[in-house]
């Protein structure tokens, strides 16, 4: 019995152990980080809070500043910014679960040969840069950009339209960017469709729209989800793609905590905003969570 | 989708259904291209003024190759993205083992929350939450004193394993059993079984994986905004505060040389897979 627990830690340990430490280090311990200076004030010095320990004369004292969460409450800015993140992700998910199902759906009805180089071409923009993706759409959408100056060339309208630093441009750019991310969720799971069931049905004398709503759609029903959440939750916090084509009016909570942190320095008050966002999405992301762990973990 | 519901004949209806996905998948695609091939037309533009056409010139890519800041920082991204890709491969296969390999406990639920999670985390989050991480551990430990590569590296290697973890367990889950346990049952030491058979078999997904995390870290705007120092900045940061301003012909020859080396890089991939699918096949059949 000794010799075992003398035993150097074995390979099972390990392989658990190190990608353990370093998630607990790198990921988990700094939203407890997040959440303590949430709770500090602003000062300025580097860094740019005050402790919420002190510790003088044997006492020890602990200041929680709720003042950066009343803040939240009460400026109507940011509650509108959450209002408005919340809707565009929702929207622009809507947006890719209506290009994309068609297109996951297309994909795995084609010869498999044909369905390997779909595939490539569905990943590939995802594998260059995001950046010059949204970047791509700011020649095509300004006032005199590529679409307007065609529209004015047609005859079709006089005056350029305004696209640019509007709503519209920021579900263009999400939806753009981030339809691989739907795609491709739905076709690993429409793919495994039984086609037997579909088969059965249509012999049954089910009509196809039919059998789709029957079969189809809530088999699919795990990779709407995967592909809804992947799109979903990144949007709510974006950054990129409302700065660049959403100009100053959109509000999106993303932009305001980088605002608050590199122009104002406001440490607390970009933590406060990134613990309200953390709870606003923990229903969406312990959905994704258990489809992608059960999804990861071996079928048995 | 409403009309397919109207046309009696079930044959009909069927090849209907098809043509409209498919017409869906080619509006998708052009969706996806279009954009990204006028990038690359116009980066070829002589005139300054990025909506008129002023002629063919590849003038912006040479002076593109003069712009020391852009090279400097392409060269700075270029060793943070494959030293955090290493590093992702390395942890994000362990936790892909565990997933697809060990019986269900408690340290392996927590596990598979914890490396799932960078998948849909917003990037202001995850980079907020390391910068206040590092400031601390520069509080209490007296390391990182300065942000930098160092800094960025390992909160590429955090995020980046996440799909690493993804890519290689959907791999292992196919891979047959019975190898490893033979090799164990003639006495290879699991450390053995691991590298001499599983290693090989997954191979091609670890490379995926690796070329996934790479791509990630090269691409990452936000986390290595929160997360980089004075000196490491990164070529998505030089790109972000150029192209605030406005578009830039410079810009689009760089997004064109980037365009073509993924696509050069993917297509190959794709080629070798190929091939090597037919020679196996080739050899199980022959």
């Amino acid at each position: 019995m000794n010799k075992l627990t003398l035993k150097r830690p074995n390979g099972r340990v390990l392989t658990v152990g190190i990608p353990y430490l370093w998630l607990l280090l790198f990921f988990a311990l700094p939203f407890l980080i997040v959440l303590k200076i949430s709770l500090s004030s602003m000062a300025i010095a580097i860094p740019p809070y005050e402790s919420i320990l002190n510790f003088t004369d044997d006492v020890l004292q602990i200041s929680l500043n709720l003042s950066n969460y009343l803040l939240l409450l009460e400026d109507s800015l940011y509650v509108q910014a959450y209002l408005h993140s919340l809707q565009i992700a929702f929207f622009s998910t809507l947006g890719c679960l209506l290009l994309g199902y068609p297109m996951a759906y297309a994909m795995a009805k084609a010869p498999p040969r044909k369905q390997t180089i779909l595939l490539l071409l569905i990943m590939l923009p995802s594998w260059t840069s995001f950046l010059i993706r949204v970047y791509a759409w700011m020649g095509l959408l300004s006032d005199t950009g590529l679409i307007n100056n065609f529209l004015l060339w047609l005859g079709v309208i006089d005056s350029p339209l305004r696209i640019m630093n509007t709503d519209i441009a920021v579900y263009i750019g999400i939806i753009y960017a981030y339809l691989p991310f739907m795609v491709l969720p739905l076709y690993a799971n429409l793919v495994k469709l039984d086609r037997s069931l579909l088969e059965a049905s249509a012999d049954l004398g089910s009509r196809s729209l039919h059998t789709f709503w029957t079969i189809t759609l809530p088999l699919s029903k795990g990779g709407i989800i995967a592909g809804s959440m992947l799109v979903f939750i990144p949007t709510v916090g974006e950054f990129v793609i409302p700065e660049l084509l959403g100009g100053p009016n959109s509000l999106m909570i993303g932009k305001i905590l980088w605002q608050e942190f590199f122009n104002n320095r406001d440490w607390p008050v970009a933590s406060a905003l990134a613990i309200v966002m953390l709870a606003l999405l923990i229903i969406p992301i312990s959905l994704f969570h258990r489809y992608q762990s059960r999804a990861m973990e071996a079928d048995r | 989708m409403k009309q397919r519901d109207s046309i009696p004949v079930k044959l009909r209806s069927r090849q209907r259904q098809t043509s409209f996905s498919s017409v869906m998948l080619w509006i998708g695609l052009a969706f996806l291209y279009v954009p990204m091939l006028i990038l690359v037309i116009y980066s070829f533009n002589a005139s300054k003024l990025v909506t008129v056409w002023g002629g063919f010139s590849a003038k912006w890519y040479a002076e593109l190759l003069h712009n020391q800041q852009i090279l400097d920082a392409v060269g700075t991204s270029l060793a943070i993205a494959f030293n955090s890709a290493c590093m992702s491969v390395i942890l994000g296969t362990m936790a892909a083992f565990v997933m697809a390999r060990f019986r269900h406990s408690w340290s392996k639920m927590t596990l598979s929350n914890m490396i799932t999670a960078p998948l849909v985390m917003p990037d202001v989050i995850i980079g907020l939450s390391l910068l206040l991480l590092f400031v601390h551990m520069a509080d209490f430990l007296g390391w990182p004193m300065e942000r930098g590569m160092t800094t960025v590296w390992i909160a590429h290697s955090t995020f980046s394993s996440a799909y690493v973890a993804v890519v290689v367990s959907s791999r292992l889950r196919e891979v047959d059993r019975s190898i490893e346990e033979a090799a164990l049952d003639l006495g290879a030491t699991p450390l053995q079984s691991f590298f001499l058979v599983t290693v090989p078999v997954i191979a091609p997904s670890l490379a995926a994986g690796w070329l996934l995390a790479f791509s990630l870290s090269l691409d990452d705007l936000v986390i290595a905004s929160f997360t980089s120092g004075p000196g490491s900045t990164t070529l998505p940061m030089v790109v972000f505060s150029s192209v605030r301003l406005g578009v830039s012909p410079q810009i689009n020859a760089l997004a064109t040389l980037i365009i073509l080396s993924v696509s050069l890089v993917a297509f190959a991939a794709w080629f070798l897979a190929r091939r090597s699918e037919r020679k196996q096949k080739m050899m199980m059949e022959g």
